[in-house]
């Protein structure tokens, strides 16, 4: 049953330049949203905890690229990389960092919590694994209603040993949910490395349990991830079911902003540093569409003034009032008061 | 003696639901074609079919977790926990995922979901299958919590939870499913209920009993013994622990004076606690005596009868409290906290 393959297209198949562009801008707006935020954090902007996901934005933008409209997410405490592959607006998820009211979650969010319900992004999670179930059941609904769409959700290795893992992927091979369990292996759970976690070397493996295919793929190369994620929303929106995709990567940060992840060896973080996936499709662009200097050049400068303006916009946001923190306890009338 | 069972009160209530509204849908263990363990979604199977009962692995988080996932993106899940002690397995879905969404996502996203959880003993079912849990979900804010004592507020609670936006935990005592006796099935009207409307089942002037769930029926045992002794005890039922019909008691206390909770559930963290705390804050001026409670013992519930009636309270505890709180003891009173 288990169908583990391991997917590596170095080559730019299936696209043209200008849909090469686009992902490409996704990926640098990803890694400088990040940056940036990062900057702000230090300069006392951004309160709590940032999860970056440099280095791994080529699963978020190449799974994103796959889906449609109507599809679903949930994601991680790593999100970012998911809400922008999504096409989410930085500038709300800024306000949302600067903890301001028109931010995504009016304040009640912040990075760990952040949501777009209008892209059908359900949300980030602080609790590892918890998206799993939900998107799970996402699907169980996107199933009853014959809407053609599929759910996805995000999760790391670390997240693979949770119970709501194996529970989740049991319920919907058994009910063929139209749902992807995407796996972004980037070798660690928090400080630990992965053969301290667990035994397999795929998490893929662990679909054969549950019957449902597993497919490892290169999480460095968008074009390979997008072409896996399309061939497994392709199999649950014909009624056969979920796939477990394991996207190999790497992430080139520390586990949170302010990590410095003395824990990896250097030889590891310095071979995983030449397969910066910021380098290797900007290389695929040029070397097999033409894409010139210039134009890439062009393309960050423009993710760069759009990220300025961005912050500037919502530096400029409300705070919410004190009062504001009794809202959406619960949706009806009881809002505005605690409920006893 | 009554036709209409508890468990009839919330089967057609649900039935009702989902024929109302299509994103109604009832996941769980059990629930399909054998009607589940205490027989709540008989005849459903046949009448709905599969797209609306989905049976499941013995899987409680992705139980939980799949009917949050589903109201996030419009479905209507009713979800079953087969005991509640087995909601333990399940608690990141309800409490930090279910209780936070709306909250969280700063108003933008909903989980408009039930969780019916069979509670409570019924004689003899032991540590793991006898817990009364209802306080630890009332500590959570963005759960609302349902202890309906009778089945007509069986039936007229579910239909609302079932149309509520929030996540509501349902409560459901094993011990008032059976012991009606009659064949079971009539069809009772009954609208919705609101939450935070309590029952007063007995009026009375001596004394307020607050009671919800299967103790509510000792409680009124024992008011009757009482009213043969000329005390008079008003029996207050508020049938919801979240949202909980505060101005009912007050009013209730402002006749009687004095307040006594009972609950299966240990006395010490109980939502007695709370209530009674309650009123100390907030009916001083009313109040004749100092607040009591009774409550299941602070241990584990016993296998042996002899054992779990000790720890629980029944009607001569009730009563015996009742007399305390009238200065009026029969027997050496008993120090339920240990
Ligand atoms: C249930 C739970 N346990 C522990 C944590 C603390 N924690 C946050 S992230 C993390 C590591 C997760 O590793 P993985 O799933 O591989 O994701 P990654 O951080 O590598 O993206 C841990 C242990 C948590 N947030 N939730």
């Amino acid at each position: 049953m288990t169908n583990s393959l391991t997917q590596t297209a170095t080559r730019a198949v299936g696209i043209d330049l200008e849909e090469g562009m686009d992902l490409l801008r996704r990926m640098i707006l990803i890694r400088r949203f990040e940056e940036r935020a990062a900057q702000l954090r230090a300069s006392g902007l951004i309160p709590g905890f940032l999860h970056p996901c440099s280095g791994q934005e080529a699963v978020a933008v190449g799974v994103c690229a796959a889906l449609g409209e109507n599809d679903v997410l949930t994601s991680t405490h790593r999100g970012h990389g998911h809400l922008i592959g999504r096409g989410a607006d930085p500038a709300r998820m800024y306000a949302e960092l600067f903890a301001r009211s028109t931010g995504y979650n009016a304040g009640k969010g912040g990075s760990l919590h952040m949501i777009d319900a209008e892209l059908g992004f359900l949300g980030a999670n602080g609790i590892v694994g918890g998206g799993i179930p939900l998107a799970t059941g996402a699907a169980l609904q996107l199933k009853r209603t014959g809407s053609g769409a599929v759910a996805v959700t995000f999760f790391g290795d670390g997240a693979s040993n949770e119970g709501a893992f194996h529970e989740s992927l049991n319920l919907a091979a058994l009910w063929k949910l139209p749902v992807l369990f995407v796996c972004e292996n980037n070798l660690y759970g928090e400080f630990t490395r992965q053969n301290e976690h667990m035994l397999l070397e795929n998490v893929a493996d662990r679909a054969s349990a549950y019957g449902l295919p597993g497919v490892v793929v290169d999480g460095n190369d968008v074009l390979a991830v997008r072409q896996v994620a399309a061939e497994a929303a392709d199999r649950a929106r014909n009624g056969m079911g979920p796939t477990l995709i394991e996207a190999k990567t790497y992430r080139h940060k520390g586990h949170f902003e302010g990590d410095m992840a003395r824990y990896r060896p250097k030889e590891e973080v310095e071979s995983w540093m030449k397969r910066d996936p910021l380098v290797l499709f900007p290389n695929v662009l040029r070397d097999e569409l033409g894409a010139t200097e210039e134009s890439l050049e062009a393309l960050r400068q423009e993710v760069e003034e759009r990220l300025s303006r961005d912050i500037e916009w919502a530096k400029e946001q409300e705070h919410p009032s004190p009062e504001d923190a009794l809202q959406h306890v619960y949706v009806d009338s009881y809002n505005g008061r605690a409920l006893r | 003696m009554s036709k209409f069972t508890f468990a009839d009160g919330i089967r057609q209530a649900i039935t009702e639901e989902m024929e109302r509204d299509p994103a109604v849908f009832i996941i769980g263990e059990d629930v399909g074609a054998s009607g589940g363990v205490f027989g709540v979604t008989k005849g459903l199977w046949e009448r709905f079919g599969s797209d609306r009962l989905w049976d499941s692995p013995i899987s409680e988080e992705a139980i939980v977790g799949a009917a949050v996932g589903a109201s996030l993106v419009g479905g209507r899940p009713i979800a079953e926990i087969m005991f509640s002690d087995f909601s333990m397995l399940a608690m990141d879905m309800i409490v930090n995922q279910a209780a936070k969404t709306h909250y969280m996502t700063g108003g933008k996203l909903s989980s408009p979901m039930v969780v019916r959880m069979v509670t409570g003993t019924n004689g003899s079912t032991g540590a793991q299958h006898s817990q009364s849990l209802e306080s630890w979900f009332t500590h959570v804010p963005g759960l609302k919590v349902l202890a309906p004592s009778t089945p007509e507020d069986a039936k007229g609670l579910m239909k609302s939870a079932i149309r509520d936006p929030d996540p509501v935990m349902f409560f459901e005592h094993k011990g008032l499913y059976v012991g009606r006796g009659g064949p079971a099935g009539e069809v009772v009207e009954i609208d919705p209920i609101p939450f935070g409307s309590g029952r007063i089942h007995r009026e009375g002037t001596d004394v307020t009993i607050v009671t919800y769930l299967k103790t509510r029926e000792y409680a009124m045992q024992a008011a009757e013994a009482l009213a043969e002794e000329g005390i008079s005890c008003e029996v207050f039922d508020p049938r919801t622990l979240v949202p909980f019909d505060y101005e009912g008691l007050r009013s209730s206390l402002e006749k009687t004076g004095r307040l006594l909770v009972a609950h299966e559930a240990p006395a010490r963290g109980g939502f007695g606690a709370e209530i009674a705390a309650w009123a100390a804050e907030h009916c001083y001026d009313v109040l004749r005596s100092p607040v009591q409670r009774v409550g299941g013992r602070n241990t584990p519930v016993p296998y042996a009868p002899v054992l779990e009636q000790f720890v629980l309270p029944m009607t001569n505890q009730i009563a015996e409290s009742v007399r305390t709180l009238l200065g009026k003891p029969t027997i050496q009173n008993q120090n339920i906290n240990i």
